[in-house]
């Protein structure tokens, strides 16, 4: 694992405040299958919560009827105690939530600039927008999340799977996000990268975002998740801090969708 | 692609590598191709004509002929860019001929009562025929854009109903003589003569310079590599050269002797003796370069260009990054339709009264055009530039090959085969040089 065994929770999370976020009983269904069958989970502002299921469990759903791309069927969203509507992607920005998709979610034929402010370009006087300005900005970034990064004029299909989700993850973390989504956003990163996305979301952390991670990797979950809320077939098997239960643990709950004994 | 920049300090000095004299220039190879084969259809026809095809007289008049498709072209551009098509810009084009036509010569005289030949009337007649325009256009892009509706299905749809709804405004009748005033934006009937066609072309040169400088300021002031000066001074001479060049051609092609005399006698003087006057800029390749300018600056420089770009790239990112992607449909097909109702004006004027067939086939050229000029039917890759060499080149063909005395059948093979040929060559380049 890349990811240093010895690093410690900085401090623990506090949770007798009113949570960051809160999703309560979110359904969604396509077709007749329900993809998300009543999940709730919470999160609360300096704390990880990642996200685990098998594939198809509805863990990607789940996070997009958060980040406005899905509509959900049923179920509410409160934001900092008070009901919030996300009806589309926009509303979702307006409560500072930015979202890292698995699918990434770049136009292919614009570069890193544009991909980065896209819906947000940066403007001169004349209202014109200002490239320069943009690349300038993107190139500061990068250099924090990926200074290997050198294709600033290339369009990003000519970029690597790494590079592009390089990418991905400056756009969500570069807007001075409260809520942050991540949907398994090193699953294309060389180590090296994994530990800078690691070390990136330990200082968010500490900067007092909620983030929410989607990640196969129960050892990285355990290192850098505060709680894990496990998914099986669309439904939620249970939210366990990580502290308390080992890596086996974590698993079985994945695979046979039961909670620990010690725990329940 | 394979990444070889283990070593980071190469970053600041990466672009200072080797480079050949072309990627120096930093010109699009795309576009030197259209140039390049531009200029070898234009020499073929000149010699095959014996040095009729590259006159002045027929310049201006090959020049007049492209400008109402590739005004359309432009937006073509952007609705193929946004993975969509538009079937019906020739009929929504004898469309809004046919309401301008019946406004300057029976609407606007009977309900306003101004008489036929007031100066307000080609005023009124163009800007509620632009509206028309804008209106129907943005009516078909709401059925894509919100009902959902493909595009090929509304637009082919629009064909039948907007070539028939002109057919009923007019009954069916020829209608004209248009108004003089309105004839001006044809082509022949409204130029600029030689002082003024200099005066615009030391503008548009100007700009250009000035386009050139700020790009390249700029970079500098965020620590961008820039060309080479000498690149820089190349590109810009070009630039120059051939915006003065045209307006020279353009300005050497003299009114006949015959038409002074009878501008003269309109006036009842006589022609003094040894006076001679250049045509110089027709009006409509002024309009046409404005829209192009303008288009360019839309596709390059505003949020609106940046989202159409987008969208047409990845549709669902487009979305998932805040973007309106419905409302950006119904924009872009709004544009197309204000676009055909200029090209309504000019295409109408040129001819100096509205026919019921005017337009006819314009979709499938306007279509052709903005391929041949690389835009991608697959979405997110396009240029307004290339769209106007595309309606150049397909003009070039197209009349060079009447003067020669090739049939009308053996024509519109030829142009078909090149429109095929034009979308193998790019499908290959783009493999090879592994764009999209
Ligand atoms: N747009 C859609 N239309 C129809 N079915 C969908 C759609 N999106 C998701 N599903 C279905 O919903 C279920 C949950 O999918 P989801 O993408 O949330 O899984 P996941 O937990 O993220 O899996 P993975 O680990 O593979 O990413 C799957 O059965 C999937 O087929
Ligand atoms: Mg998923």
């Amino acid at each position: 694992m890349a990811v240093a065994e010895t690093l410690e929770s900085p401090k623990p999370v506090d949770r007798s405040g009113t949570p960051l976020v809160d999703l309560r009983d979110i359904s969604i269904a396509f077709g007749g299958i329900k993809a998300v069958n009543q999940v709730s989970v919470d999160l609360y502002p300096g704390e990880v919560v990642g996200l685990l299921g098998h594939n198809g469990a509805g863990k990607s759903t789940l996070i997009k009827c958060l980040s406005g791309a899905y509509h959900k069927d049923a179920g509410e969203i409160y934001i900092n105690g008070e009901q919030a509507t996300i009806n589309n992607p926009r509303d979702a920005r307006r409560y500072n939530i930015e979202t890292i998709y698995q699918t990434l979610a770049l136009a292919d034929n614009l570069d890193a600039a544009s991909n980065l402010f896209l819906g947000r370009e940066l403007t001169n006087l004349a209202g014109l927008v200002d490239d320069a300005a943009m690349e300038a900005e993107t190139r500061k970034i990068m250099g924090r999340l990926n200074p290997n990064f050198k294709k600033f004029s290339a369009p990003v299909s000519a970029l690597s799977g790494g590079q592009r989700q390089s990418v991905a993850i400056a756009r969500a973390v570069y807007f001075n996000a409260k809520i942050l989504i991540m949907d398994e956003p090193t699953a294309a990163l060389g180590p090296q990268e994994t530990q800078m996305v690691a070390d990136l979301i330990d200082e968010l952390k500490r900067q007092g975002l909620g983030i929410f991670l989607i990640d196969h990797d129960v050892h990285q979950v355990k290192n850098l998740c505060d709680r894990a809320a496990v998914m099986k077939n669309g439904e939620l098997v249970g939210v366990v801090d990580v502290d308390a239960v080992s890596v086996d643990d974590i698993l079985a709950m994945i695979i046979a969708g039961k909670r620990p004994e010690h725990l329940s | 692609m394979a990444e070889t920049t283990a070593n980071s300090d190469a970053a600041s000095s990466e672009p200072a590598q080797k480079r050949g004299f072309v990627q120096s220039l930093e010109i699009d190879i795309r576009l030197l191709g259209m140039i390049a084969a531009f200029i070898v259809i234009c020499v073929v026809f000149n010699l095959l004509t014996g040095g009729r095809f590259l006159t002045p007289r027929n310049i201006f008049n090959l020049t007049i002929q492209t400008v109402s498709v590739a005004i359309m072209a432009t937006g073509m551009v952007f609705i193929i860019v946004t993975r969509h098509i538009d079937l019906s810009v020739g009929a929504l084009l004898a469309t809004c001929s046919a309401i301008m036509a019946m406004m300057q010569t029976a609407w606007i005289p009977q309900f306003f009562g101004l008489e036929i030949g007031h100066p307000m009337i080609p005023w009124i007649t163009i800007i509620i025929g632009i509206a028309i325009g804008t209106l129907l256009g943005s009516f078909q892009g709401w059925l894509v854009g919100y009902l959902a509706i493909p595009a090929f299905i509304v637009t082919l749809g629009g064909l039948l109903v907007w070539r028939n709804v002109g057919w009923y405004i007019t009954n069916g009748q020829t209608i004209g003589p248009l108004d003089e005033t309105f004839r001006a934006f044809g082509g022949i009937s409204g130029t600029l003569g030689a002082q003024w066609s200099w005066i615009v072309g030391a503008l548009l040169a100007a700009g250009a310079l000035y386009a050139l400088m700020a790009a390249r300021r700029a970079k500098l002031a965020h620590q961008f590599p820039v060309k080479p000066m000498w690149a820089e001074a190349l590109v810009a001479l070009f630039a120059v050269g051939g915006i003065l060049g045209f307006i020279a051609i353009l300005n050497s092609y003299q009114v006949p002797e015959r038409v002074l005399q009878r501008q003269f006698a309109a006036r009842g003087e006589e022609v003094p003796e040894g006076f001679t006057a250049a045509y110089g800029l027709p009006i409509s390749v002024l309009l046409l370069i404005a829209i192009a300018v303008i288009m360019t600056v839309v596709a390059k420089k505003t949020r609106l260009g940046r989202y159409i770009f987008a969208t047409g790239g990845n549709p669902d990112a487009a979305e998932l990054s805040g973007i309106n992607t419905r409302m950006l449909t119904v924009k872009v097909f709004a544009i197309m339709g204000a676009l055909v109702a200029i090209s309504a004006v000019v295409a109408s004027a040129r001819l100096a009264n509205h026919s019921n067939d005017i337009g006819t086939l314009d979709e499938l050229r306007v279509i052709a055009a903005a391929v041949i000029g690389g835009t991608a039917l697959a979405g997110g890759v396009g240029t307004i530039y290339g769209a106007i060499l595309g309606a150049l080149i397909m003009q070039s063909l197209q009349s060079g090959m009447a003067m020669v005395g090739v049939d009308a059948p053996f024509q519109n093979m030829v142009v078909g085969a090149v429109l095929v040929l034009a979308v193998l060559i790019d499908t290959i380049y783009r493999k090879r040089t592994g764009d999209r």
